[in-house]
């Protein structure tokens, strides 16, 4: 029974092989009708199956692919051309054989489902033929003799086929990597390519594993050799070396598969697609043999098969439009991979409509995910990204190919989970391309080691953008504070910083240090944050060991590694360290807005709102990226100059203006100069503006937070110096217009700096 | 009837406790751990073993007994659980015992607090109790608290 049961697993991952490259096969037949080889292959394929069902007993299978193989000896033997009729009768048939191996995986049965119909269906398109032709059916066993000799003597007779089997280009690669697959699954008597063998997938990650280890090992000899010094000694470490490198190389090429096998689904997905829209789609396909680890051309088979239906509904637009548009009525879907510093990209092209960036904006103003005004100043590229949030679908209507708005959100989270990144670049009226990028193996990768409370970190290279170094002096005046959050302006830019000794309460060895501060920039999300550790050591491949169940809870560790010199390292998830950090909120808005700062200069950025509280009750608020820093002065560092308030500021005069003054709810007072509010406290709190370099002080009652959010100006209370009021924390809050309070009260100081800037 | 059982027996804080050798892969002396911030106390840390990355318990802290005093360095005892290999820090090890099955007892009922779930069961020696550990439970003490 055991040995049964054996063959038929076999004959389940045979067939399957065999029936994903049916579909090309079909696909590619319907171009060309007579490209006799791949009727041959079809043929055989069907006829295999149809054998090995008789043994094993399989009576409804059998049944289906008979009348199959019936019909596909006539179109072999040239007594009848395909037509799309008959390649659509195939197909279900295909698709019958496969529902019911599926049945057979899971249940051990047949399965209950009818399948006449298609059977009549075959038998009719058959009989027609039969009809028109009516020569002599041939005995359909004899036919399988003179079947298998057609494909192999193929390559030696090329003059038989040349004429006829002009395929197209990616065509004759499907083709040869089928080919490739093919051989290994025939009737293994044929034995036209031994060159291959089945080995199990769990085999190969023991293998991937030791080599981990031997890898591990390496490092440690290689740092032990250093330190003593002797010719031999060193001679054969480096031959150790050598070989590990080229022996981690070889076994992670055993686990690699060519993307082909993903992507030899693609043809018939987007022909029965491509029909069910009414479009005409042709699919081209380069670097077939691009190869991938395993795990990782799991992780994007479900990714890609999204991407290419939303190319063939949303991209490719219908034959009418085309032909209106000047194009060729044949939309093309272009797949491309290749690979690129270590790096894999896919790419996914097609000549369709491309993104049309206002329906775009209009849906994300209609689910309230960005305001009127935001969507207005968006770039092209941001608004592109729009399309990767949840819920998300420029579909008119809801088809049950798409527009469910699961889309391209998941898309990205899947890639991203296996530390890829996604990409769309659009053009409208030609076409959109979707570049996604991955890394080669997920069990070796390249990392920065890093030391924090004396312990020594890895963090993974992919999400590592730059590294910054403030020595003491620059330390002390570039770290800045924003209510006890500190901050580092990187280019312009607040970057919010993270403390790993804080995060993980660990002491800091920093306490002796002489105030150094290294950042690690890290991308989470779309945000980015600096990590400050105390030290930064180097890069080193690293292999990830997964952490004990022990550590379920612990976001912050991805992972633990094996350092050179023997000791456990922990590898920090950079995602989880942010989340804890709360620099990556729930709130996805926030993401949104924080492409948008990050993708322009600072100065246009207004999402970012500082909000400060004058005359007790105001709340109002400014853009952050029209501060410049913020203060707190005792009150005795306010000097007079000429009746005005001013401040000695960075070896400048800084004039002061008080904002519940200057806003008072009578009228501005337009002709005195004002004078700092000087009711409560010894100190002043002050928002320093500065333009062309020349600073003015805002003196607010309190800086309150600084928040992001959708702002929806409303312009009913318009005063001076007001731009309008937003809501904001559920607040009504004022928006100050500086420009206009200082132009209004410091007139000078304005002229004084346009003057400065020209 | 059940033939006599071997058992690997340790100290700790005093207390005299005994692991199945069946269930122990092997005993090592103190490695160099990396300790694991946010983790449960329980946890002091992570060791290399050969390059397999294992968990280190301490028994004191799982027991609620005192740290070890300075200066002096825990035993591994490395188990074999469902989860991989988890080392115990004990304070020393003893002898491989050999111990009759019918010197052993339930533990008392007022035996309370985390012993009574570590503690499966008490075997008479002749000399001195030995205190038969739950490895099981001494491992997933540690999970809770993370």
């Amino acid at each position: 029974m055991a040995e049964l049961d054996d063959l038929v697993k076999e004959f389940l991952v045979e067939s399957s092989e065999n029936l994903d490259r049916l579909d090309q096969d079909f696909v590619a037949l319907e171009k060309d009708a007579t490209a006799r080889d791949r009727l041959a292959s079809i043929f055989r394929t069907i006829h295999t199956i149809k054998g090995t069902c008789g043994f094993l007993g399989l009576s409804k299978l059998e049944s289906v692919t008979h009348v199959g193989e019936s019909l596909l000896s006539k179109l072999r033997d040239g007594e009848m051309t395909a037509t799309s009729d008959i390649i659509s009768g195939l197909l279900a048939m295909v698709d019958a054989v496969r529902e019911i191996l599926a049945s057979i995986e899971s249940a051990g049965n047949e399965g209950n489902g009818d399948y006449t119909k298609i059977i009549a269906n075959l038998t009719r398109l058959k009989d027609a033929a039969q009809g028109a032709v009516a020569p002599a059916a041939p005995a359909v066993p004899a036919a399988v003799a003179p079947a298998a000799p057609v494909a192999p003597a193929e390559a030696p007779t090329p003059d038989e086929h040349a004429g006829q089997a002009e395929l197209d280009a990616p065509a004759a690669i499907a083709k040869a990597a089928g080919g490739d697959s093919g051989k290994s699954s025939d009737s293994p008597a044929s034995g036209s390519a031994n060159s291959a063998i089945r080995v199990d997938v769990g085999l190969l990650d023991k293998l991937m594993n030791l080599v981990g280890e031997l890898v591990l090992a390496r490092n440690q000899i290689l740092q032990f050799s250093a330190t003593l010094e002797s010719a031999t000694l060193t001679g054969s470490t480096q031959r150790l070396n050598l070989i590990t490198t080229e022996l981690q190389e070889g076994v992670m090429k055993t686990r690699m598969q060519p993307i082909g096998n993903v992507w030899s689904k693609f043809p018939r997905i987007v022909r029965d697609l491509a029909q069910l829209c009414g479009k005409q789609v042709r699919v081209e396909m380069e670097g077939r043999e691009t190869e991938l680890d395993k795990t990782i051309i799991e992780a994007i088979k479900d990714p890609l098969t999204h991407i290419i239906r939303n190319s063939v509904d949303h991209g490719i637009e219908t034959p009418e439009r085309r032909r209106t548009a000047g194009k060729k009525e044949e939309g093309r879907l272009y797949l491309r991979a290749f690979h690129e510093g270590g790096q894999v990209n896919i790419e996914i092209i097609d000549d369709g409509g491309g993104v049309p960036l206002d329906r775009v904006k209009a849906k994300a103003m209609e689910r309230g995910l960005v305001s009127a005004e935001q969507a207005a100043k968006m770039t092209e590229r941001e608004v592109l990204n729009l399309l990767f949030l949840p819920g998300f679908s420029t579909a008119e209507k809801i088809t049950n190919v798409s527009g469910r708005g699961v889309g391209l959100d998941v898309v990205k989270t899947n890639i991203e989970k296996i530390g890829g990144t996604v990409d769309l670049q659009s053009k409208l009226g030609e076409g959109t391309t979707l570049r996604i990028r991955i890394p080669l193996t997920l069990a070796i990768i390249p990392a920065l080691v890093i030391t924090s409370g004396g312990d020594r970190f890895a963090i993974p290279q992919v999400s590592l953008l730059e590294l910054v170094r403030l020595e003491p002096e620059q330390a002390r005046k570039g770290v800045e504070s924003i209510r006890g959050t500190p901050v580092y302006r990187l280019r312009g830019n607040l970057l919010p910083l993270v403390y790993l000794n804080k995060e993980l309460r660990t002491d800091s060895a920093d306490k002796k240090g002489d105030g150094t501060v290294n950042i690690v920039v890290l991308q989470a999300d779309e945000r980015q944050f600096g990590l400050v550790v105390d030290e930064i050591n180097d890069t080193e491949e690293i292999v990830v060991k997964p952490l004990g169940k022990f550590f379920k809870g612990l976001t912050t560790f991805a992972g633990a590694t094996i350092m050179g010199d023997g000791r456990v390292a922990l590898i920090l998830d950079v995602m989880g360290l942010a989340q804890k950090s709360n620099v990556v909120s729930d709130n996805k808005d926030r993401s949104v807005h924080e492409m948008e700062s990050r993708t322009k200069d600072a100065g246009t950025s207004r999402q970012a709102m500082l909000l400060f509280r004058i005359s007790d009750t105001r709340r109002m608020a400014i853009p952050l990226s029209l501060v410049a820093r913020l203060e707190e002065f005792p009150r005795s560092a306010i000097e007079h100059s000429g009746g005005q308030a001013v401040m000695q500021y960075r070896g400048q005069i800084m004039p002061l203006i008080s904002l519940s003054e200057a806003l008072a709810d009578t009228r501005l007072r337009l002709a005195s100069p004002t004078q700092p509010d000087m009711q409560t406290g010894d100190t002043i709190q002050v928002i320093v503006y500065t333009k062309n370099d020349v600073s003015i002080g805002l003196v607010v009652d309190r800086i309150m937070d600084i928040v992001e959010e959708c702002l929806n100006v409303q312009r009913t209370i318009v005063r001076p110096g007001v731009l309008g009021s937003a809501v904001i924390e559920k607040k009504v809050t004022e928006l100050l217009d500086v420009e206009s309070v200082i132009r209004t009260i410091l007139p000078q100081a304005i002229e004084h700096a346009d003057a400065k800037a020209a | 009837m059940p033939e006599d059982r071997q058992f690997c027996t340790f100290l700790v804080d005093g207390l005299y406790f005994g692991i199945e050798v069946l269930q122990v892969q092997e005993v090592i002396r103190f490695q160099e751990m990396t300790r694991v911030p946010l983790a449960s106390p329980v946890i002091k840390g992570l060791i290399n073993l050969r390059g397999q990355i294992v968990t280190a318990i301490d028994l004191r802290r799982g027991l609620e007994l005192a740290d070890r005093p300075a200066g002096s360095l825990p035993m591994n005892v490395v188990v074999r659980t469902g989860d991989g290999a988890v080392s115990l820090l004990v304070d020393e090890i003893g002898d491989v015992v050999n111990v009759e099955p019918d010197t052993f007892e339930r533990p008392p009922e007022t035996l309370s607090g985390i012993a009574r779930e570590l503690i499966s069961g008490v075997y008479k020696l002749k000399e001195r109790l030995l205190l038969v550990m739950d490895t099981e439970k001494a491992v997933s003490l540690s999970g809770v608290a993370a």
